[in-house]
């Protein structure tokens, strides 16, 4: 049984090596087919795994309302300039979120942007103003030293943990630990910590966690205040910010959604008019974005396939062409005993055979593609086993969908007739 | 088996009052017309006409490739006449030995694979066939050659190559087609030569639709069709000539 098919196998490809151009060229349409569904499908995969990861770093049981300045209105530009436009997250809502959701851990930030020096290196950054939670809940390292204490919040103490980036930028030569940083010229911070490197894009606003510092909150209060001068042009603006930004670790993702509309119904309550902070659901985005990434992954298949359908056309052409060059050869088989079966079997297994040498062929291109996608347009590509093996049956099945009717044709062929064809 | 006094062991192929019938647009052919006759084991017939008179419709019904419209075929003592498209295929798998004008090997097979072929379709592939297509490819002299393709082969060649797979069956009758139509004299001797030699030695019945009175006279027997019947059968008689000539 397993010799009789690999015989047909065999006589397959023979007849298939006699027409060697013409087989090649067919089995190109399935490759490229099959190489295109890989590929687009490892496209698709590693741009939603891109995306999931960023997701994932902001936390997917983490809840994050920011502040966020509302946009100029009428009576805010009219306002004198020597009052502060106030806005954002306060204080008393932070306590408000940890006691309204007990089982959460609440963290505060506070956001400053200044110039740190160190000796001739200088850098203008973020300083987060924080608490010592804030490590876990975003899930972030010490490479060196330690993180922010309690007790350095309670002494105000002039102390800071630098993100890896800005350690290497303003300590490119010495080792950090235990130097002190000149903040806007005339606050000196003891670096008692540096952290891992994330990676992420995440951060204060659009700057990384990387290139932050990061010092106690009260420290940052008390240095800082409330309330941040800008000057652009010839106006000042004054702003009126407690808190940036407040994160809020749920025990677990299955908590996000309960989380999400109480934190959502709290602030709502007190920042409805002025739409001045937003609420982001990392799990919520996590699910929209797997979900679009769902259908553009769909759509991309589905050109693909177009691709590999293209390619079982040219299948079906060429064993047409076939049949009829070999109808001569059908009237004979069946006249030394081929029953119609014996023909359909020899044809389909010939269009297989077609199809899955592009298969194979393609699946080997197809897993090298998207290699040189990453390298040549930078493009985060994931190629999956059961991708490979969808792609791979795909072609088969499309050789056999599309050596049917020809195959069909073969063995339906009056006897007579065929052995009289020229 | 055979049994001498017994007349009906010895038919193994008969027709009865057979009518082979075309409907060509409005017209209706009667291309067989009430044909009966009978092969008996170890025959030497051949069916002989002008063209139109009917050989072909005759020859593609010896062979199972057609049926009669109405009438017995008879293969064996079995009527075949009415078989579906799969037992037909098996009767001519197992029972009958095409030889064709043209050879009709399959191109891309070596010699040893085309031998192969009617085994194949009986699932009867293996060291067995492999051993039969050797003696049968050096019974028709051809041994050396086992691994070339047809078209690297004389004609003569390639019809001793289809007489060989024609044997490889071993089927009840050889049925051939203008075996040398398509050869020189010289080789067309060569041929019939080598069909009274397997005649003679291995008692294979061989019928033979030709228009060549040469090929004719190697029969005992000739049927000559007229306008799709029966015009006459000759019995030649001319055994000792043959038997004389290979002498």
């Amino acid at each position: 049984m397993i010799r009789d098919g690999w015989r047909i196998v065999r006589l397959g490809l023979k007849s298939l090596l006699v027409h060697k151009l013409r087989s090649s060229l067919t089995t190109a349409g399935i490759l490229f087919g099959v190489a295109s569904v890989i590929a687009m499908l490892a496209v698709g995969e590693g741009a939603k795994r891109e995306a999931l990861e960023r997701f994932r770093d902001m936390g997917v049981s983490n809840l994050i309302a920011r502040s966020k300045r509302p946009a100029e209105t009428q009576s805010s530009s009219e306002q004198s300039s020597w009052t502060a436009l106030a806005y954002g997250l306060l204080y008393s809502e932070a306590d408000l979120i940890q006691a309204s959701i007990p089982s959460a851990v609440v963290v505060r930030i506070r956001e400053i942007k200044r110039p740190m020096m160190r000796g001739e290196y200088f850098h203008t950054s973020i300083i987060v103003g924080t608490e010592p939670k804030f490590l876990g809940v975003t899930n972030m390292e010490v490479r060196e030293g330690r993180w922010l204490a309690s007790i350095d919040n309670k002494r105000l103490a002039n102390v800071c943990v630098l993100g890896a980036t800005l350690a290497r930028i303003l300590f490119p030569l010495e080792n950090p630990m235990d130097q002190t940083v000149l903040v806007a010229g005339n606050d000196r911070y003891r670096v008692v910590g540096i952290l891992r490197e994330q990676g992420r894009t995440a951060g204060a606003g659009s700057t990384p966690y990387d290139e932050c510092m990061f010092v106690p909150i009260n420290t940052s209060r008390r240095r800082f205040g409330e309330q941040v001068t800008t000057r652009s042009g010839g106006s000042f603006s004054r702003e009126r910010i407690e808190l940036n930004e407040v994160k809020v670790q749920m025990p677990s993702s299955d908590d996000v959604p309960d989380g999400a509309s109480i934190l959502r119904d709290l602030l709502d309550e007190n920042h409805k008019n002025q739409s001045d902070v937003v609420v982001t659901v990392p799990l919520e985005l996590l699910r929209q974005e797997e979900e679009s990434k769902r259908m553009f992954n769909i759509v991309l298949a589905v050109i693909a396939s177009i691709s590999l359908l293209v390619g079982g056309i040219g299948i079906m052409n060429v064993m047409l062409a076939t049949v009829t060059e070999r109808t001569r050869e059908i009237g004979i088989r069946r006249a030394l005993g081929a029953k119609k079966k014996h023909i359909i079997q020899q044809f389909l297994v010939e269009a297989g055979v077609l199809s899955a040498l592009g298969g194979l062929v393609g699946v080997t291109v197809g897993i090298a593609l998207p290699q040189l996608i990453t390298y040549w347009f930078d493009q985060t590509t994931h190629t999956l086993p059961q991708h490979v093996l969808l792609a791979f049956g795909i072609s088969a099945g499309v050789g056999l969908v599309f050596g049917i009717y020809p195959a069909w044709r073969a063995a339906n062929m009056d006897p007579v007739d065929a052995l009289r064809h020229e | 088996m055979t049994d001498p006094s017994s007349n009906s062991d010895d038919i193994i192929a008969e027709f009865v009052d057979v009518h082979r019938h075309y409907q060509m647009g409005d017209d209706l052919v009667r291309a067989l017309n009430g044909v009966s006759m009978q092969v008996r084991r170890g025959d030497y017939l051949t069916i002989m006409g002008r063209s139109g008179s009917g050989k072909s419709t005759m020859l593609n019904l010896l062979g199972c490739l057609d049926r009669p419209t109405t009438g017995e075929y008879r293969i064996g003592g079995r009527d075949v006449s009415q078989l579906s498209d799969d037992a037909l295929s098996d009767v001519r798998g197992t029972e009958i030995g095409f030889i064709f004008q043209s050879f009709n090997l399959i191109p891309q097979l070596t010699v040893l694979e085309n031998l192969e072929v009617p085994l194949f379709y009986q699932g009867r592939v293996g060291a067995e066939s492999r051993k039969k297509a050797k003696y049968l490819a050096d019974r028709v002299g051809l041994g050396q050659r086992l691994g070339h393709r047809p078209l690297e082969l004389s004609g003569g060649q390639q019809q001793r190559v289809a007489i060989a797979r024609a044997l490889m069956n071993d089927p009840l009758f050889l049925l051939a087609d203008e075996a040398t139509g398509n050869l020189d004299s010289n080789t067309e001797a060569e041929i019939l030569n080598l069909f009274d030699d397997i005649r003679a030695k291995d008692g294979i019945t061989i019928v033979m639709v030709t228009h060549n009175p040469i090929v004719a006279a190697r029969a005992d027997r000739a049927l000559w069709l007229k306008d799709g019947e029966v015009e006459k059968l000759v019995e030649n008689g001319n055994q000792a000539v043959v038997a004389g000539e290979h002498a």
